[in-house]
């Protein structure tokens, strides 16, 4: 089966890139991740900030329950072309695995459909693998909602 | 940790990949996954080196012939390394997608 998400991520190297192709168009597709409101939605956590241009910076923030940070990140805007392309720092607070440079590509394939790019460099070969090694908050996440499914069916 | 280097290694090349998929269903010996491929026949014994060197293939002795087998372990490894990232964002990808599929139809 074709996967719709791929991550190629090469041995050795510092960089990985993530492909996704989406039965949307274009301008949708790049709304979904230029819109604060939307960007929470799907991406699962607050957006304190999102200056879409040139030396803009975004902050993302996500708070358990109780209210406490367990997510935030920040990063800045260094080209900002819409429907195009957007190139930006990403860092994520108290990570070991440091800054990360993105290139976030957005491309027309058909009048309904588009394609993302996102290529994620890393300072190091070490620093990538630690960050894709993350025991990622999806699979608690996840568990979680098995756990809430299964619970469901108990009441 | 060269070990695993060389795992990623040795599925980055699309003819050893072909050579696993063969292998995965049943165990062959040398001649047999060369008769698949239009290399010569040196290319595909060193393609196999490779993959028994880093573990992916496992050569049994059966009589006179070589078998190899395919150890699924070993190739977990390489697919669980990367998975969770994928199955995070592709998640992430879905939502986006469904959120705006709407957004779209309530324009």
């Amino acid at each position: 089966m074709e996967l719709k998400t791929k991550v190629n991520a090469e041995e050795g190297k510092n960089d990985l890139l993530i492909t996704r192709e989406f039965n949307l168009p274009l301008e949708l597709l790049f709304r979904a991740c230029t819109e604060p409101a939307l960007v929470e939605q799907w991406m699962g956590t607050r957006v304190l900030k999102m200056e879409n241009k040139k030396h803009g910076g975004f902050q993302l923030e996500t708070r358990d329950d109780h209210g406490n940070v367990v997510f935030e990140a920040n990063g800045t805007v260094h080209a900002f072309v819409p429907n195009g392309k957007i190139t930006r720092t990403f860092e994520m607070t108290n990570a070991s695995f440091g800054v990360q440079l993105e290139f976030m590509e957005f491309e027309k394939l058909t009048d309904d459909t588009s394609k993302l790019t996102i290529h994620t460099i890393y300072r190091s070969n070490a620093l990538r693998d630690e960050h894709l090694k993350l025991p990622f908050k999806q699979g608690i996440n996840w568990a979680h909602n098995e756990l809430e499914k299964i619970a469901g069916k108990l009441k | 940790m060269n070990l695993r280097r060389d795992v990623f290694q040795a599925i980055a090349d699309p003819t050893r990949r072909a050579i696993l998929l063969l292998v995965a269903s049943q165990a062959m010996t040398a001649g047999a996954i060369a008769a698949n491929f239009d290399t010569a026949r040196p290319t595909v014994s060193r393609h196999l080196q490779i993959l028994t060197e880093c573990e992916l293939l496992e050569p049994r002795q059966k009589g006179r012939e070589i078998y190899y087998h395919f150890n699924p372990g070993k190739m977990k490894e390489v697919a669980d390394f990367l998975e969770p990232f994928r199955k995070l964002w592709d998640d992430r990808f879905n939502k986006l997608e469904d959120i705006m599929k709407t957004y779209n139809a309530k324009k």
